[in-house]
């Protein structure tokens, strides 16, 4: 067994051998730009790319000319959010988000904020989870767009996005789901799910960094986005560029593997995530899940464990690469906004752990960190004068605090 | 059929550089590690997060050192479009209180000519400048239309159409003098590896480059600031490149950059004579055949030894490059990005051609990679063709 022991699935993934594989002539001799029209080296390229188009669609449930392919999840949320705003900005101002999306949403709502569009942050509920009704209850007649996650990046957490997507389309509004965490982990059909823009990273699904693509309905209705970089008019001139060849040709490899294996790696995680989640529960006391039982991505754990410091247990437990956030947001010590937005309480969302069990973890792996977690948390705990408190059977909450802690 | 063969097996000659570039196994050994075992995001705090981030910062040492640049003053982007996006929009929107005056160059690549247009929609007046009568860049011309609020100059290193290069330095030294909050900048795609991108001695505010045009790979680039600029990012979300582009680094892509820019920088000068040589061996090979010639892309000015733009006679010049792709010999008309518009190029009529002899330019592009017999046999397939085609 390798140390460390990689836990950290929803951060990034290792590229799978066999999406290297087939990236790799377009490393070498395939390096034709896709746009050079002139020449076998181009049309070599362009016909890789038009490939690639055509299995990424498969994957969705889409069509082939609805995929523009951008340098990654954030950029395409940046896309899909930004050029609905600017082409229907005349129409109305109103977006719908929650505050347990990724930051390359909430940042992108703040930006549109400060152009004079109104965005109103739902409140998930306490697993992670915003409503149907909730997002019913927020729409105006201005609203243009809402705009959620599929599955939540830190918590596992799934949207009911098919009802979402539906009301949406009652009422015309268009629909922007960030699937990042989603494609490759469950179904997606864009058509059966009423998905008007939808996000993929090929990092997040065993393809490489520096690539994604963005969904773009084009039949009921026919979504339309202002260009957010300009110069050479790729990808029907949403998206210049010189198309990442290589890049673009993993992706697609990455999400035609993670289809026909969807049913068995679905398995393979849901197994691995029970067994840890048992092992360490059966051995800790106070052990809190953060998220939602019934509607859960089988391969994110997250879970916290009370009147430990979670820097210390991350310290810890450095044999094991897990996090206690997200990556993107791992630089700050803040606690974190997703857990926060579930009013989960400080002494939880300071003390959460990410596991992240993926397509390459073993059962040995799995037992090696139960035992790690286990190990540490008792030491960690044996030092802490509240775990103490609270085994003597004082309520924290009703500890009447003097001066300064 | 490979690609790397032509119909008859034949080895096949490729001398479209400028579109794009192979991969050097050197930067593409670098890269493998970074699809493979070490393949932690950056922004994770565990072992293999801390190794990743480490090798970007070793790439964004290797590329600040070569444009003399500080390293925290490279923002990695997914190319060349989109780091000439973020310094015409991004460096626009945040001088926006000081003026709404914007100038770009007579030749730019549409990555810089397009976000400026779109500029109008915000309230911006984007102004083009224009080249004397022969083709030449006019340098007093060119700095009367810079207005003291002109809060942006993009003018290109060097064309990706015929190689000019452009007096930057002189630009961005007259500029200061009457625009003191204009942002400059120049994209030194087609000229990096070419000519010495020295940020500092080019006097500009920002410079844009790309991997693949410099035998690196597609998906990376990077724009380059002189110093902490004011610049609205593109990207949100995430906080990456101190905020300034988020999303997850592209390791692999970045750590390859890194290496072939510090390539480009160490055989420069090798290659800047080879690149003179081989520009004049076409010359002159074109001279000997009679009715084509490499256009010279502005009176007394230099251009770069990696571009020649030829004129052909007799048909335009998309017949000649269906023939010469079918004889082994790939080139271009015009540059890719515009491969798909059917209009003459606005580059090709600023230096004084018609629109019918703006059609009848073909784009040899050169490489350190290519050679004098690829040269030869390009000569080879012309003679035969303006023969065939009537064009003597």
């Amino acid at each position: 067994m390798k140390l460390p022991i990689y836990l950290d699935y929803q951060a990034t993934t290792p590229v799978d051998p066999r999406v290297l594989e087939a990236m790799l002539p377009y490393f070498g001799a395939e390096f034709g730009n896709a746009a050079s029209r002139s020449h076998a080296y181009g049309w070599s390229a362009e016909e890789a790319v038009s490939n690639a188009r055509e299995k990424i669609a498969k994957t969705i449930g889409a069509s082939a000319k609805e995929i523009v392919f951008t340098s990654g999840s954030t950029e395409a949320i940046n896309l899909a959010m930004k050029g609905v705003a600017d082409m229907y900005g005349a129409k109305g101002k109103h977006i719908i988000t929650s505050q347990a999306e990724h930051k390359a949403v909430l940042d992108t709502a703040k930006h549109l904020e400060k152009q004079g569009f109104d965005v109103t942050y739902l409140d998930p509920d306490q697993t992670g989870r915003v409503s149907v009704e909730a997002v019913e209850a927020a729409m105006r007649e201005d609203t243009i767009l809402v705009s959620l996650m599929w599955a939540n990046n830190e918590v596992g957490t799934l949207n009911p996005i098919r009802e979402i997507g539906k009301l949406c389309h009652d009422r015309g509004v268009l629909f922007f789901t960030d699937a990042t965490q989603a494609v490759g982990k469950i179904p997606v059909d864009v058509e059966a799910d009423n998905i008007d823009l939808l996000c993929i990273s090929a990092h997040k699904l065993y393809g490489p960094k520096g690539v994604g693509c963005l969904f773009v309905r084009r039949r009921k209705p026919r979504v339309r986005l202002v260009s957010q970089m300009d110069g050479g008019g790729h990808e029907r001139g949403m998206r210049s560029g010189t198309l990442n060849v290589p890049g673009i040709v993993g992706l697609a490899e990455a999400c035609r593997l993670s289809r026909e294996s969807l049913d068995s790696e679905t398995k393979h995680a849901r197994a691995l995530r029970e067994r840890l989640e048992k092992s360490i529960c059966d051995r800790l006391d106070h052990v809190h899940f953060n998220g939602n039982r019934e509607h859960h991505l089988e391969g994110c754990l997250n879970l916290s464990f009370p009147y430990v410091e979670g820097e210390s247990l991350l310290m810890g437990i450095n044999d094991i690469a897990v996090s206690s956030g997200s990556a993107c947001t791992s630089a700050s010590l803040e606690p974190s906004h997703v857990l926060r937005s579930m009013k989960v309480g400080d002494e939880i969302a300071h003390s959460s752990i990410r596991f992240g069990i993926g397509r390459f973890t073993t059962e040995e792996e799995i037992d090696f960190c139960a035992d790690k977690v286990v190990e540490v948390v008792k030491r960690l705990r044996e030092l802490s004068p509240l775990y103490e408190m609270v085994l003597e059977g004082i309520d924290l909450s009703t500890v009447n605090w003097t001066g300064e802690h | 059929m490979s690609v790397t063969e032509n119909k008859d097996g034949g080895s096949v000659v490729y001398l479209d550089n400028a579109a794009t570039t192979p991969i050097v196994a050197k930067v593409r050994d670098k890269m493998l590690p970074w699809l493979g075992a070490d393949w932690g995001n950056p922004s994770s705090r565990h072992s293999l997060g801390v190794k990743s981030r480490a090798a970007i910062d070793r790439a964004r040492d290797q590329v600040a050192r070569a444009l003399a640049a500080k390293p925290e003053r490279v923002i990695f982007t997914s190319g060349g479009t989109e780091a000439n996006n973020l310094a015409v929009l991004g460096a626009a929107r945040a001088r926006k209180k000081f003026g709404t005056h914007l100038l770009v160059g007579p030749a730019e690549h549409p990555a810089v000519r397009d976000p400026a247009l779109a500029l109008f929609d915000e309230g911006f007046q984007v102004e083009v400048g224009e080249l004397g009568p022969d083709g030449a860049f006019d340098l007093d011309a060119f700095l009367s239309a810079v207005r003291k609020d002109t809060v942006l100059v993009a003018l290109m290193l060097a064309s990706n159409e015929h190689g000019a290069i452009y007096p930057v330095s002189k630009v961005a030294a007259g500029v200061r003098r009457i625009a003191p909050n204009a942002h400059i900048h120049t994209d030194a795609v087609q000229a990096l590896g070419k000519l010495d991108v020295d940020i500092v001695e080019l006097g500009v505010d920002s410079v844009s480059i790309s991997a693949h045009k410099i035998h690196g790979p597609k998906g990376t680039g990077a724009l380059v600031l002189a110093r902490d600029l004011p610049l609205r990012p593109l990207v949100f979300g995430g906080g990456q490149e101190g905020a300034i582009r988020s999303g997850t680094e592209n390791v692999a892509g970045i750590v390859g950059f890194g290496e072939a820019v510090e390539m480009a920088d160490q055989t420069l000068e090798g290659t800047n004579a080879q690149l003179s040589k081989l520009k004049q061996r076409l010359a002159d090979g074109l001279a000997e055949i009679g009715g084509m010639r490499v256009l010279n892309p502005g009176g007394s000015n230099p251009s770069l030894g990696s571009i020649a733009a030829v004129l052909v006679s007799g048909p335009p010049a998309e017949v000649y490059l269906h023939h010469l792709e079918e004889r082994g010999v790939l080139v271009s008309v015009g540059s890719a990005c515009q491969a798909h518009k059917n209009e003459a190029s606005p580059a090709l009529l600023a230096l004084g051609l018609s629109a019918e002899e703006a059609r009848k330019v073909l784009r040899f592009s050169f490489s350190r990679e290519s050679t004098d017999s690829e040269v030869d046999r390009a000569l080879t397939v012309l003679r035969e063709l303006a023969g065939e085609l009537g064009a003597l």
